[in-house]
């Protein structure tokens, strides 16, 4: 089976007064059909630039300078402006944290959405309402005729989203791409999105990349999970391996420092110093400073010494149990 | 057992809306009212005795913000009183802010925020102390150092600047300042929610010690069940401004009693449990303008009864020291099942 979505060696820098910032560095991953891809990370840690370079928005002074990126075969970055303008929306789409900034606040919905279709479908205006009605019905909304009519400021947050999901959805594209797409919501309506959006893996066929700083989020939605950390993928597999075999000390940093597995009261095992500076990192193994691990070898970039299923970027990581 | 340090008896907190001038006009002529008003919390019983941590747990619009600005005297409430120590914490009719109120301490979401940005970080933390006449001028300096170093920042940070310090490092400088005051209660309102989880541990570690060295009593609130676990004694569940249920830490999450506790408990995606189990409470938050008759929750409830729809429940205790607002643990629902618990 042919991956929904590859992406090899993609490399994305910021040119600063400080000179070249790398922000996503030499990240490869890829997702087939049907399956959920959480990628996790701190702030800073490259996780939605990631998401930016996949689409192409990346704009000046970023620039993706090395890399490909595969939907369905074909390399986004191979193609002109408006190739990818052909590719969005059709064969992959993303949804963005705050739905608020993805929607238009004049327009209803039904509008919108029927915009939507008719980029890349030339159908009638009712035809277009129809799809726009049916992915509605898909992400689990109410009445959906009757939303269509609504605008977007007389929707909750949850709702919002709903909507941002099923634009995405619009072209039944191969991948959907969200970013942190639950964060701002309550965790009751958050759970009614997971339990949609995992439905919506299952039943289409969907490739999904879930960009989320919430392990706990990703350990129950996702099949695999590709942890990443001043820009690169320091550890991937699936999703249970991962959360209950960790390798990298920086995924069992993050893991053991998530309250809730301890017992109450005790101090929390905590992963000592702040992320990086992306601007200033130091040389070799980028989380060095605050490995309990670390010795002089830490000073050279690590190789991946974890298997292919389960990587590993780690010149001492963890035994395999 | 000692005499509670914070007493909240039937507190509510109701925001008003006034109609626009030719709305009003026209609710004159036709003796109609369009005022909106929001209970923001309706009606809330707590008492914290000292050294305790209690933690208010709710989503959005639940009121547990409120609550905790009502607490520190931020907002007066519309009904009820709030008592530290015997003496309410309140403004006078001037509005000017008590001298009392200075015992009760806030610390905010967003340190980017509730930092100003152009004050050096010793004079944010000095200035509270200052004002009030806490420490003499000369002693300031040494108390702001030790403050510091309380908080694991370094003496000589004390004159930089916000922008100069990480999230993690300014929720530090937010807590120094919220100890100089030297207060008997602290509020934290979600103050580790903005924060990565590494950092949030380093923070949740620093609260926890302080806890310790100073016996501190404190309002914990939060969204985030799993931490409200790790540092709570006790925690209070709130609904559309109400509390449905209060329960020791550890029996309430051994035993939720409340369907909607229960429920968001469910919702909650923990590590580990492996994919796709999720049961999300049905429904939406109902707005807090024109909340459900009955109980605010019953729309949502899988075991709602024709009881539920018209009476409020009150809050009873099945036990010495857990309490709940639902029908199933007073009298039933009025279904025909008959699902008393």
């Amino acid at each position: 089976m042919s991956a929904a979505l590859e992406v090899r060696g993609l490399t994305t820098q910021f040119s600063t007064r400080k000179g070249a910032v790398t922000a996503v560095n030499d990240v490869s991953f890829s997702v087939q059909p049907g399956r959920i891809l959480g990628l996790v990370g701190e702030s800073g840690s490259g996780k939605s630039v990631t998401g930016f370079s996949i689409m192409g928005l990346i704009h000046a002074p970023g620039r993706i300078t090395a890399g490909e990126v595969l939907v369905q075969g074909t390399d986004m970055r191979s193609l002109s402006a408006e190739g990818r303008r052909q590719m969005r929306g059709r064969n992959i789409s993303m949804v963005f944290q705050d739905p608020m900034m993805t929607l238009n606040p004049v327009l209803r919905v039904g509008d919108q959405m029927a915009m939507a279709v008719r980029v890349h479908d030339k159908v009638s205006k009712a035809a277009a309402w129809e799809r726009a009605r049916e992915a509605l019905e898909i992400v689990g909304i109410p009445a959906p005729a009757e939303r269509l009519q609504a605008y977007p400021h007389q929707l909750s947050g949850g709702m919002r989203q709903r909507v941002a999901i099923a634009t995405a959805l619009l072209h039944r594209p191969a991948v959907i791409l969200a970013d942190e797409p639950t964060t701002a919501l309550d965790v009751s309506i958050q759970g009614q999105i997971l339990a949609e959006v995992r439905r919506l893996a299952d039943e289409t066929g969907t490739a999904i990349v879930w960009v989320t700083h919430d392990l706990a989020v990703v350990s129950s939605l996702a099949d695999d999970i590709a942890v990443m950390y001043a820009g690169r993928i320091v550890e991937s597999g699936t999703a249970e391996e991962v959360i209950a075999h960790p390798r990298h000390p920086y995924t069992r940093g993050l893991i053991d420092s998530v309250p809730g597995l301890h017992e109450p009261g005790r101090d929390l095992p905590q992963i000592p110093g702040s992320t990086p500076q992306l601007a200033n990192l130091p040389s070799g193994c980028p989380f060095r400073p605050r490995c309990p691990r670390a010795t002089d070898i830490c000073a050279t970039l690590p190789p991946n010494t974890g298997t292919e299923a389960h990587s590993v970027l780690c010149h001492h990581p963890i035994e395999a149990t | 057992m000692t005499d509670p340090i914070l007493k909240i008896e039937g507190v509510s907190k109701r925001f008003t809306r006034k109609p626009g001038l030719v709305v009003r006009g026209l609710d004159r002529l036709s003796g109609r009212d369009s005022t909106q008003t929001v209970h923001a919390v309706n009606d809330v019983n707590l008492s914290v005795p000292r050294g305790e941590v209690l933690g208010i747990v709710g989503e959005s619009g639940c009121g547990k913000s409120t609550l905790g600005r009502v607490v520190s005297g931020i907002y007066a409430p519309s009904e009820g009183t709030v008592t530290l120590e015997g003496q309410p914490v309140a403004r006078d009719h001037r509005g000017n802010v008590d001298k009392l109120t200075t015992r009760v301490q806030m610390i905010h979401q967003d340190p980017f925020a509730s930092l100003n940005p152009r004050m050096k970080v010793g004079e944010i933390i000095a200035e509270g102390p200052r004002i009030h006449g806490l420490i003499p001028a000369r002693e300031v300096q040494e108390r702001v150092r030790s403050l510091l170093e309380q908080v694991g920042l370094e003496g000589a940070y004390a004159n930089r600047l916000p922008h100069q310090f990480s999230g993690g490092q300014r929720q530090r400088v937010a807590i120094a300042r919220a100890l100089a005051m030297q207060p008997e209660l602290l509020v934290l309102d979600e103050a580790v929610a903005s924060l990565d989880v590494s950092i949030q541990a380093q923070v949740l570690n620093l609260f926890m010690k302080l806890r310790r060295e100073l016996d501190l009593t404190a309002l914990f609130i939060s969204h985030d069940l799993s931490v409200v676990r790790h540092v709570c004694d006790r925690v209070a569940i709130m609904y559309l401004g109400r509390v449905v249920e209060t329960a020791p830490a550890d029996e309430l999450y051994a035993k939720p009693l409340h369907p909607y506790t229960e429920a968001l408990f469910a919702s909650v995606p923990t590590l580990g449990t492996g994919r796709a189990h999720f049961h999300p409470i049905k429904g939406e938050i109902p707005s807090p303008i024109n909340p459900p008759k009955g109980c605010a929750f019953h729309p949502r409830c899988p075991l709602a009864g024709p009881r539920c729809k018209t009476e409020v429940p009150r809050l009873v205790n099945p036990k010495d020291n857990r309490s709940v607002a639902c029908h199933l643990h007073d009298g039933g629902t009025g279904a025909e099942t008959g699902a008393a618990a």
